[in-house]
């Protein structure tokens, strides 16, 4: 039934198959989340996620899944379930942050009361 | 590589037209303004019923095209000539069943579980790229596949990375810079086969002629038969049209064949100097639509193969399956 051109995949004798397999619900294990340290000294940063029966093995999967190109140092895993994370629609309670100019050092101008204290003092 | 340009949908699907009609039409703009201002889309936000439906069927049938494409390649891998040709196609494989991985996991951030993906790539329920439904004969099909079918997914993938939901985007430029290897690989064992023996050059010849009209098939059918596309590309999901990819990848991709002495098997194929656009023969569409229902060459393998490696490998998932660890189970976050 099956002709392949790649002799293993005729020597699996695939039309033994009925076809009624199915994969069942959590069977893919858990899901983690995957964060990725560049160099010593840097922030580990999110890149992505893998299926993982525990958290060893999906250190495993995550180093051939994200650890195998560029510069990696470590990484980092943790369950996806476990990530507490504010609901995007209460993204306004941020809205007013670049307003507060007393939190930045540009909301201070000393130069310019020193420039005025100066010419006063002439 | 490979996010097949047409994405298949199945006809009659009133039903889920319908319920885009209850959509709360309040948030319904205010989310369509948010695309129109080029901000993403978040797992966790709201957004209308055919949206999440169009995007799990666009990503889940572009991570089953990753899966499955890994398998005419993967089958030439004790084959290939050379030791240097064989690491380079390890690492390609290894990179699209990693593909399909990042994939998987962007379509699950909107609530379709992974399991339930594999249940419809299985079933026949759910498509991937049909270009995977053709045999890879000989070594110089290989080359064709690894430097014409990725290039063509990469014109596809690079557009889509512009889109408006940004677990896909975010996965899709980890892809794309892969990809940039897997075309470099390709297009340098092309180039060897073009440029050695009168024998290689005629199998690449060959393979080329074979491979011409799944290729133009690629980007599925002309836009003025393909249907609510409209929406879509509003909404960012879509990208560009089914004829401006192709167009963009005749252009940059003929004349690198063109280049080499090869020749396409179509007489009228010629860019258009007036209009800068090219101009082909209509592949066979027909065909095409009796491939995607499962009547191609390879479909019953391609997925006998993968029913048969689901199947083989559940021992090892279950033995590997620690059942206090899956009280809770989630969805990917981001």
């Amino acid at each position: 039934m099956n002709d392949s051109l790649d002799p293993r995949v005729n020597r699996l004798r695939l039309d033994k198959n009925d076809g009624s397999f199915k994969v069942e619900e959590g069977e893919n294990w858990n899901v983690f989340e995957v964060f990725h340290q560049e160099k010593r000294g840097a922030h580990h940063e999110h890149v992505g996620c893998v299926h993982a029966p525990d958290a060893n093995l999906a250190l495993i999967f995550a180093k051939e899944q994200f650890g195998r190109r560029k510069k990696c140092v470590n990484l980092w895993v943790v369950r996806s379930a476990d990530i507490l994370a504010f609901d995007l629609e209460d993204e306004d309670m941020f809205a007013n942050n670049p307003d507060k100019t007393y939190r930045d050092a540009s909301g201070f101008k000393v130069m310019e009361k020193i420039n005025k204290f100066k010419a006063h003092t002439k | 590589m490979y996010g097949g340009g047409y994405i298949f949908d199945e006809p009659n699907r009133k039903q889920q037209r319908e319920e885009q009609l209850h959509d709360d039409p309040v948030k319904l703009a205010a989310f369509e303004a948010r695309i129109a201002r080029g901000e993403k889309i978040e797992p966790g936000d709201w957004m209308p019923a055919e949206y999440r439906r169009q995007l799990i069927r666009l990503i889940e049938q572009h991570a089953h095209s990753e899966i499955i494409g890994a398998l005419p390649e993967g089958t030439w891998i004790t084959r290939a000539p050379g030791f240097k040709r064989k690491l380079a196609l390890i690492a390609k494989v290894q990179d699209e069943v990693g593909h399909g991985q990042l994939l998987y996991n962007a379509a699950e951030t909107l609530g379709k579980s992974r399991e339930a993906m594999i249940n419809d790539l299985l079933s026949g329920k759910s498509k991937y790229s049909n270009v995977f439904n053709y045999p890879a004969k000989t070594w110089a099909d290989v080359t064709v596949i690894g430097f014409l079918i990725d290039a063509a997914a990469i014109v596809n993938q690079v557009a889509n990375s512009k889109g408006s939901y940004g677990p896909y985007c975010r996965a899709l430029e980890r892809i794309c810079y892969e990809e940039s290897f897997h075309l470099k690989q390709g297009h340098d064992a092309f180039i060897e086969l073009a440029t050695g023996t009168p024998a290689q050059k005629e199998m690449l010849q060959d393979a080329l002629n074979r491979w011409w009209q799944p290729i133009m098939h690629f980007f599925g059918p002309p836009d003025k038969t393909s249907s609510h596309s409209e929406k879509l590309m509003q909404w960012k999901v879509k990208m560009a049209s089914n004829d401006d990819m192709r167009n963009q990848f005749l252009d940059a991709y003929v004349p690198k064949i063109w280049e080499l002495g090869l020749t396409l098997p179509d007489p009228l194929l010629r860019k258009n100097p007036d209009t800068g656009k090219w101009e082909y023969s209509d592949p066979d569409w027909d065909l095409f639509f009796e491939v995607i229902k499962g009547n191609g060459p390879c479909n019953k393998e391609r997925l006998d193969v993968r029913k048969w490696a689901e199947e083989h490998g559940r021992w090892i998932r279950k033995a590997l399956m620690r059942p206090e660890e899956m009280e809770r189970s989630a969805l990917p976050v981001a």
